[in-house]
């Protein structure tokens, strides 16, 4: 097997005196998409953080053959690392466009405006709401935004937090069908992190469990959609 | 073969110049904003020519502060301290070592912006009112430090430095006084840093700057370097109102460590709340508000003094307010002002002028 594009070696992670994550051990292949899958308060969010440099940590985390563990975010950021925060983050005082050259900022001007056509071929919604506030989008349309944003980096990988959050069934299955078009097209790897366990089983090639801030279960995603306690516990039949 | 007179060449360049400037009107405002400054002393009182250097130069530290809390979020209550420091650095290179006024607004520009990125620096561990604390402690101890004794030999101490003799006359022999000049002057770098503030706010960096002020998260994964972002607005902030600090050094031609108390600082802070957080030409409307409120205060507050003596002259038992307390109800009617306006316009003067031009187009359209 290749050397993997990014992998924790046990990772550690705090606030402040309190630790959140316990030696986590995970990999994901360049151009795959990785899930990472838990219940609410399991660390999923703060396994996010640690890999762009948002929390303290100890342990070691590399992407495509560097140690990152101790770099500031915005020097992870430039290394092709996206971040897609939950919650939606976008910048809601401002305009899409602004919102998408913001993503751009590390990169040259003279492209972006051509990798802003590029995000309105994955999201044509984008193109219409062009000059229109961010906070005025719906919800949808706002998360649509946020990995656009994340697109204008022309990231390796994009770190994904709950995309699905709070919007509906058929908005998620359009969006995830767009995110295996980025990932097959754009070749951009994925680790994504998510509530809705069927739906990122599905499109994920490899998933990893989270329980408490522990890896307690990992595998191709098939393998791990088929196990009756994941079922049970997950996937809910 | 037709031969076109000279006239005629003229009158059509002059025509095409209006045709553009009509197209442009932002280019056009621009000139028209020139001619007013060119001619406005020559008309004005020296009084008049006074109070609008003045307008001036809080125009550009209040948006020096909009600069760090409209568009970046960070608070402060100590400008009044980078004010006091521009006003110094000025006052004392003219008075110790002799150095022409005109040096002295670009080093006094450099000394702030360097003591701002260090106060930028402990600021970044430190959120909203926390921050706004730490700068009201650095707007205590400023005036404080400048009577200190080991300085006193530069800053004069409590007495301060008296500038009288070194205010700039109109050099080669323009027939201005001083108060025109000194007007011409603070005219010219007012133009200048705001054309610095508008092409920052829209430049790469100040996008930066708002995208910090509306989401750090955010602002963290599209790899904007936060600790610099906000060290170097802080820096910059603190370079705008040092350069109105140096002005003020020149229009008064006297510094004292009384000048620059924390009010100060609340009055920029007003003017800032007042013109519209996050809008840069509010600056001047907040400017005019903490330039003339006060004085429109004191009149009224006189004004009711004089109403309730009219009304004893009736009913003898109606309580008199006095001249001691009319001064004491000047501040009264200045919060009864400051709070109406909070209360009509929430978002200052700028949000004001915003609703009527949306209610215009609607009207229009």
């Amino acid at each position: 097997m290749s050397t993997p594009l990014l992998s924790a070696k046990n990772l550690r992670a705090f606030y402040g005196p309190t630790q959140i994550l316990y030696d986590l051990n995970f990999d994901m292949q360049k151009g795959g998409i990785t899930t990472l899958l838990g219940a609410n308060g399991a660390g999923k969010t703060t396994t996010l953080r640690a890999l762009s440099g948002m929390v303290k940590t100890g342990g070691e985390i590399r992407f495509d053959g560097k140690l990152i563990s101790s770099k500031d975010t915005a020097d992870i950021v430039r290394l092709g690392v996206a971040h897609v925060p939950e919650g939606r983050g976008t910048f809601v005082r401002q305009t899409v466009e602004e919102n998408l050259q913001l993503g751009g900022i590390t990169q040259p001007a003279g492209q972006i405006a051509s990798d802003i056509d590029l995000v309105f071929t994955y999201f044509p919604r984008l193109k219409e709401r062009f000059r229109q506030q961010a906070g005025t989008l719906s919800g949808g349309e706002q998360q649509m935004l946020a990995i656009g944003r994340a697109l204008m980096l022309r990231p390796k990988v994009m770190l994904l937090d709950e995309p699905s959050f709070g919007l509906a069934p058929l908005i998620v299955q359009e969006m995830f069908s767009i995110l295996r078009r980025l990932n097959e097209k754009e070749k951009v790897s994925m680790f994504l992190v998510e509530q809705n366990a069927s739906l990122a089983l599905e499109l994920a090639d490899h998933a990893y469990l989270l329980e408490t801030g522990r890896v307690v279960m990992s595998g191709p995603a098939k393998e791990l959609s088929q196990d009756e306690n994941i079922r049970r516990a997950y996937l809910g039949y | 073969m037709k031969t076109t007179s000279p006239i005629t060449t003229i009158i059509a360049a002059i025509g095409a110049t209006v045709i553009t400037l009509a197209q442009n009107w932002k280019v056009a405002g621009f000139i028209f904003i020139l001619i007013i400054g060119a001619i406005f002393p020559l008309w004005a009182s020296g009084v008049f020519t006074f109070q609008i250097s003045q307008l001036l130069i809080y125009a550009i530290a209040i948006a020096g502060l909009n600069l760090l809390t409209g568009f970046n979020g960070q608070f402060s209550l100590g400008h009044s301290a980078f004010y006091a420091i521009g006003a110094y650095v000025s006052a004392v290179m003219m008075t110790q070592w002799d150095i022409p006024f005109y040096l002295t607004i670009p080093i006094a520009a450099a000394v702030c912006f360097v003591f701002g990125f260090l106060f930028g620096l402990p600021a970044l561990r430190l959120e909203g009112i926390y921050l706004a604390l730490a700068t009201f402690a650095l707007a205590i101890a400023t005036p404080q430090i400048l009577k200190f004794k080991p300085v006193e030999h530069l800053t004069g101490g409590v007495q301060g430095l008296a500038l009288f003799h070194l205010k700039p006359e109109a050099p080669f022999g323009l027939p201005f006084d001083q108060d025109q000049w000194t007007f011409y002057v603070t005219f010219a770098v007012t133009i200048l840093m705001f054309f610095i503030a508008f092409s920052l706010v829209n430049s790469r960096s100040g996008r930066a700057m708002k995208a910090i002020r509306d989401n750090q998260i955010a602002a963290k994964v599209t790899g904007i370097d936060l600790s610099l972002f906000k060290t170097l607005t802080f820096g910059v902030s603190a370079l705008f109102t040092g350069v109105a600090g140096a002005l003020s050094a020149m229009l008064i031609a006297f510094v004292a460590p009384d000048s620059f108390q924390i009010t100060l600082a609340v009055a920029i802070f007003v003017g800032m709340v007042v013109g519209g957080v996050g809008w840069i030409p509010g600056a001047f409307l907040g400017g005019l508000f903490i330039l003339f409120v006060p004085n429109i205060a004191e009149h009224i507050a006189f004004g009711l003094a004089a109403f309730f003596d009219l009304i004893r002259k009736v009913i003898p038992f109606f309580p008199s307010i006095g001249e001691q307390s009319a001064k004491g109800l000047t501040g009264t009617v200045y919060g009864v002002f400051l709070i109406l306006l909070i209360y009509i316009m929430p978002s200052g003067l700028a949000g004001l002028l915003r609703l009527a031009v949306q209610r215009l187009a609607r009207a229009r359209g």
